[in-house]
């Protein structure tokens, strides 16, 4: 697999690697949201966590981890630089698309990036479930 | 000394032109370049004669006689002539009778030059069994002896797996089927093991053997097929007609260049042989024990003693494949993914030996040569180890796994 310039940084230096907590502290914490797509059998697990500023509703950090190919990595690193700073609705307006232009993502890769628009979408949805606030029913559909 | 990047470790896959073997063809592309077939001048006996070196020096590394060596274009047409040529010489009944044209065992694990040509013999009225080898990858003549029936024609084993390096017990194999008191062809893809270690196709009871020119430091596009000559008589059907060549067994015109570069290859062989087997021994031996030293949830696939001294294949836990390759770019390997990944190809080798069935492996085979050497094998070893850590630091499964947490168990959303 040859990739284009954005994929090899990503991969070689990830942004925002790590957690707010094990699987166990995360599921309990109400500020922090929780994303886990994908399967091992298929080659690709990503987990995105957010962490939602309660007072002002924007998303204060993320972190990813990713078992998957370089255009996975690199995927899930995007994303985690542009959740941050978003309200919920801004983070969910993010396609993948914009992650295959931003990466020059090759076609074989594109299921990368709708794995990571997938794992916002779940973190987000996570959060909102723990807050009760009312899931976006357009966005509920899965792929 | 300085390295050159990237390190060639897939000797397995091919190996460079030992010099000695390309100065050796030299004269044959240009002063020497006549066809053996011509009996009439001095540039077709100057051919000839190269040939009749060259099919002494792959006779004597397998401890064979000249005239028991058929000139192929490599492993995979020499495995192909055995197994058709053999098949369709020995059958019980004819094509179109309706009964079993013969049965053959082979196994699971063999090269696909092998399953192919038996899959297709298969469909043409042949009876075959595939033989699953237990984890450590190794088929026993109790295995074999254990599926031998009245009509079996042919067994063909590979004598060391190309992914694992894992070796079989050809000459127990070979005496077994022998002590049976039946006809019966036995025929070994030794493509890996030909030229590489000692071999006596007359002590072995071997009836037919494969083998290729670029795995042993010689040119691609050629290689032999033993065919046992006294006891028994092997007869084969051809299966490229014409001018007659090779006793009728492989007609065309002879690929001498090639072919004098195999001789050259296996002459050296014989001579350098054990110094090569012990160097690689060691150096394997401490890649492997390094790196599983280094690393948990890492393991050497195969049987830890029966194996070729030159080919590691490791597992590693929670490591996707793509991704392994893409941090070990300055390592030239081979990736043998157990798992599925959309980008890799599982290898069935593997997954017949259970490795995939633990979740989210990612294998490694390194296959060192004639030119590793230490340096190469330490940097191997740190590279692979920074990036095994590297991963596993990004892989949420690996965290899981930390946690105490069965992934087996977890309920994936899939995709």
């Amino acid at each position: 697999m040859s990739y284009g310039p954005k994929i090899i940084d990503h991969y070689e230096n990830p942004r925002n690697v790590g957690n707010f907590g094990t699987q166990a502290d995360v599921k309990t914490r109400k500020d922090v949201g929780v994303g886990l797509v994908g399967a091992p059998e298929c080659g690709d697990v990503m987990q995105l966590q957010i962490k939602v500023d309660q007072t002002t509703g924007k998303i204060e950090d993320a972190k990813f981890k990713c078992f998957g190919c370089g255009s996975a990595i690199a995927s899930s690193s995007l994303a985690t630089e542009w959740l941050k700073g978003k309200t919920l609705d801004e983070g969910l307006a993010i396609k993948n698309t914009q992650i295959v232009e931003e990466l020059s993502l090759p076609p074989v890769k594109i299921h990368c990036s709708v794995l990571a628009e997938d794992a916002i979408r779940a973190a987000i949805a996570d959060y909102k479930a723990k807050n009760g606030l009312p899931a976006d029913a357009d966005h509920a559909q899965s792929h | 000394m300085s390295l050159k990047f990237p390190i060639y470790l897939d000797h397995a896959a091919t190996t460079p032109c030992d010099p000695r073997v390309v100065e050796a063809m030299l004269p044959y592309f240009t002063e020497k370049f006549g066809n053996p077939g011509s009996r009439n001048h001095s540039f077709g006996w100057e051919a000839e004669a190269a040939v009749d070196t060259a099919r002494e020096q792959v006779a004597a590394v397998l401890g064979a006689t000249d005239k028991e060596i058929i000139f192929t274009s490599g492993a995979t047409e020499s495995n192909n002539l055995a197994l058709r040529g053999a098949a369709l010489m020995y059958e019980k009944n004819p094509a179109g009778s309706g009964k079993c044209r013969g049965h053959i065992i082979t196994s699971t694990i063999e090269h696909k030059a092998v399953l192919d040509p038996c899959k297709r013999l298969q469909k043409e009225g042949f009876e075959v069994t595939f033989l699953d080898p237990p984890a450590d990858g190794i088929i026993t003549a109790d295995m074999v002896k254990a599926a031998l029936r009245d009509d079996t024609i042919l067994v063909s084993l590979m004598w060391a797996n190309n992914e694992i390096g894992t070796i079989n017990d050809i000459p127990a194999i070979g005496a077994m089927l022998k002590a049976s008191g039946r006809e019966i062809i036995f025929h070994t893809d030794a493509t890996q093991w030909a030229a590489k270690m000692p071999t006596n196709v007359e002590k072995d009871a071997v009836d037919l053997l494969s083998m290729s020119g670029h795995k042993i430091y010689g040119p691609k596009g050629v290689g032999a097929l033993y065919v046992r000559r006294r006891r028994p008589r092997v007869r084969l059907t051809s299966l490229v007609d014409g001018g007659g060549q090779e006793r009728g067994f492989r007609s065309g015109t002879l690929n001498v260049t090639g072919i004098v570069g195999l001789g050259k290859a296996c002459e050296i062989a014989l001579h350098e042989m054990d110094r090569d087997t012990a160097r690689l021994a060691k150096m394997r031996k401490r890649l492997e024990e390094t790196i599983t030293a280094q690393l948990d949830s890492t393991q050497v696939n195969g049987h830890r003693e029966k194996r070729l001294p030159h080919i590691a294949n490791i597992s590693f836990g929670f490591v996707e494949g793509e991704s392994l390759m893409m941090a070990c770019k300055e390592i030239a390997c081979s990736s043998g993914s157990a798992c599925t990944s959309a980008s890799l190809e599982p290898s069935y080798v593997l997954k017949g030996l259970g490795v995939g069935d633990e979740l989210a492996h990612s294998s490694l085979r390194l296959s060192l040569g004639r030119w590793t050497t230490d340096e190469h094998v330490d940097y191997a070893i740190e590279k692979i180890v920074a990036a095994v850590r590297k991963l596993r630091s990004l892989s949420p499964l690996y965290d899981m796994h930390k946690e105490g947490i069965d992934l087996s168990k977890v309920e994936w959303s899939g995709h």
